[in-house]
């Protein structure tokens, strides 16, 4: 019993950090139909940045140094989420292969240049006591950490559902999901929106590449990219463009990920996960044209 | 140029790479050594072999406009297949290859049968699962035979005699440039035959071709297996020229380098694919030199960190490439020259 509360925990938080990844790729998809592999980048350069910005602060109360992190990495997330976009993106509109191959090719060169500047070696993160402890329950000793995630994942879904339900520009996004060439015909400005919906994709994965750090101790330049393969995953399964669907889909797979895992054989989960997303494209191939 | 030049133009070419192992003459700064010293060899086959997998990438994306993420796993598989049957079955070369080409046929056959299904950017989705599917189970090591993260290394009794040892690696080079003509024969042939002009069709409107009463389905299958069976060989050949098996093939970053190959040489003309490869596995393997070279190591840090890093600088190249030159080197060539635009590239 205990070990499948663990289990299902620890399943709950990774699929907090697919839920972070997952749900900018997802926004970022149903409103531009780009496939950012860049998502990946994002997590990753935000985790080193964050990380080296606490490195001062390493002597001092550890519970700042961890939040000074924090937003670091937010900012910088949502930053480089911004500048994407408007440098990158913006002069491709016409081109959708090439917005992917522009995401492509910042993916490649991002994860190179944190390789250089910082080596390949993981980087110790700056964790406050009550991070690396753990808490009992159900009779499973279950590491703070994710508990953690998975409350910051439930405040990421409700702060999300209220910007799309509630502001102007959360309709707009909703709209343009729907359709995008109606949205422009009424003359509101859907450019701006896509900026917007990059740079809250930008911040989502700078917290998840923070976040990640914190659940695995360390950062390191290569968990952005093995993440990103997942977290499309959780996307195709969750519907594109849904936030909601998102959330479902990375619970479900990072749950069967980790049972599988445990029960089976390390690495027949992660297997397990692929044949999933075959199996949901098979069985309902036309999700993802109306969504 | 017409037709005739070209031809003439392009035989004295190979006939050119077939008698350099004789040629000593070095080519600095391009090369390090003389021509005919192996270091550069074995440069120019391995970049023989990058050029024909590109090629072979544009004929599924290029031609048939199929976004596949998952066309690394081909390659790996007929350079981990052949490494087994080496390593662990001690099957001859000509053995090991011929299992390679009957895996090489049936698994692009079932798994493009089941890929095919769907279109666009689920087909990209699928494919790259699956091939995500395939680097984890190399990583697993199952029943010992991949190696996992340390990977397969020939042993010296593996390989037939001809092909070991520093001295004769121009034999190597002869297979890798033999390899590389012929796959350029087979993607001229195949890209102009009959399915070939409905692959293009298909990647202009699909929903015409199904009206007309051909069957997309099919053909987009034809050529997801050729496109596949070839890579699987480029992986054979790769095998040779390397020696080793390493799971870096089978990783999505190692397709998303195949995709910055084929768009840097240009998306559609088959001799833009094979300089795409050519060129790509040239600066990579040159920039790791020029990384270590002196003059930059007395760089200060935030120009040394960024230039010792090939795929950073590719990726950059990229990405300019991307936004400015949407061609790719051949759409840059049939810029500067718009005569040869009537007889240029492969349609």
């Amino acid at each position: 019993m205990s070990t499948v509360v663990l289990l299902l925990l620890t399943g709950l938080g990774l699929g907090a950090l697919y839920f972070l990844i997952a749900s900018g790729l997802s926004l970022i998809w149903g409103l531009m139909r780009v496939l950012n592999f860049a998502h990946g980048a994002l997590f990753t350069v935000a985790a080193y940045v964050a990380w080296s910005a606490v490195q001062p602060l390493a002597n001092g109360d550890p519970l700042v140094a961890w939040l000074v992190g924090l937003v670091v990495a937010i900012v910088t997330g949502g930053v480089c989420g911004m500048l994407l976009e408007v440098f990158l993106i913006r002069p491709l509109y016409a081109r959708p292969i090439g917005q992917i191959l522009v995401t492509v090719g910042v993916a490649l060169a991002a994860v190179a240049l944190i390789e250089g500047a910082y080596g390949s070696d993981p980087k110790q993160m700056i964790l406050p006591p009550w991070m690396s402890a753990s808490t009992h329950i159900l009779g499973a000793d279950l590491p703070n950490t994710r508990l953690l995630l998975i409350a910051v994942a439930l405040a990421v879904l409700a702060a999300l559902l209220m910007f799309l339900r509630r502001t102007r520009y959360g309709l707009v996004i909703r709209a343009g999901v729907e359709n995008r060439a109606m949205v422009s015909a009424l003359g509101i400005n859907v450019e701006r929106a896509f900026t917007v919906v990059f740079t809250i994709g930008g911040i989502a994965a700078g917290l998840a590449g923070y976040l990640a750090g914190t659940y695995f101790g360390y950062v390191d330049p290569t968990r952005g990219t093995s993440m990103l393969i997942f977290a499309f995953i959780v996307v195709v399964i969750g519907g594109l463009g849904s936030v909601t669907g998102s959330a479902i889909a990375a619970a479900v797979v990072a749950i069967v990920q980790q049972f599988l895992n445990f029960y089976a054989a390390p690495g027949v989960g992660d297997f397990s996960v692929v044949i999933l997303l075959a199996a949901a494209l098979l069985l309902r191939p036309r999700s993802g044209e109306s969504a | 140029m017409n037709r005739a030049t070209r031809i003439a133009a392009l035989a004295a070419l190979v006939v050119l790479l077939i008698v350099m192992p004789w040629i000593g003459v070095p080519i600095p700064p391009l090369f390090s050594e003389a021509m005919s010293a192996p270091g550069s060899l074995n440069l120019l086959a391995l970049c023989f072999v990058f050029g024909a997998l590109a090629l072979s990438y544009d004929i599924i994306f290029g031609f048939a406009g199929l976004l596949s993420f998952g066309h690394a796993l081909y390659f790996a598989a007929g350079v981990y297949v052949t490494a087994i049957a080496l390593t662990h079955w001690h099957c001859t070369l000509l053995q090991a290859m011929g299992i390679t080409i009957v895996v090489a046929l049936i698994l692009p056959l079932v798994i493009g049968a089941v890929c095919l299904r769907v279109r666009d950017i689920q087909f990209a989705m699928v494919t790259l699962a699956f091939a995500q599917a395939g680097s984890i189970l190399v990583m697993q090591n199952p029943f010992g035979l991949t190696g996992g993260e340390e990977g397969l290394a020939l042993g010296p009794s593996a390989l037939p005699a001809a092909l070991v040892g520093v001295a004769n690696t121009r034999n190597i080079y002869w297979i890798a440039l033999a390899f590389l003509v012929l796959t350029c024969a087979i993607g001229v042939w195949s890209v102009n035959s009959a399915a070939g002009r409905v692959w293009q069709a298909i990647r202009e409107n699909e929903r015409r071709v199904a009206v007309i009463g051909l069957n997309p389905y099919l053909y987009k299958l034809g050529a997801f297996v050729l496109s596949s069976f070839l890579a699987s060989m480029a992986g054979v050949v790769y095998m040779v020229v390397e020696g080793s098996a390493s799971p870096d093939v089978t990783t999505a970053s190692f397709t998303l380098v195949l995709l910055v190959m084929v768009v840097l040489g240009g998306v559609g003309t088959l001799w833009g694919a094979v300089l795409g490869g050519i060129v790509y596995e040239y600066l990579d393997f040159r920039l790791v030199v020029l990384a270590n070279a002196s003059g930059l190591q007395s760089l200060p840090a935030f120009l040394r960190v960024p230039l010792s890093e090939p795929l950073f600088i590719l990726g950059v190249l990229f990405i300019i490439l991307v936004l400015f030159v949407p061609g790719g080197l051949a759409g840059a060539v049939r810029r500067l020259n718009p005569a040869s635009l009537s007889s240029s590239g492969s349609h």
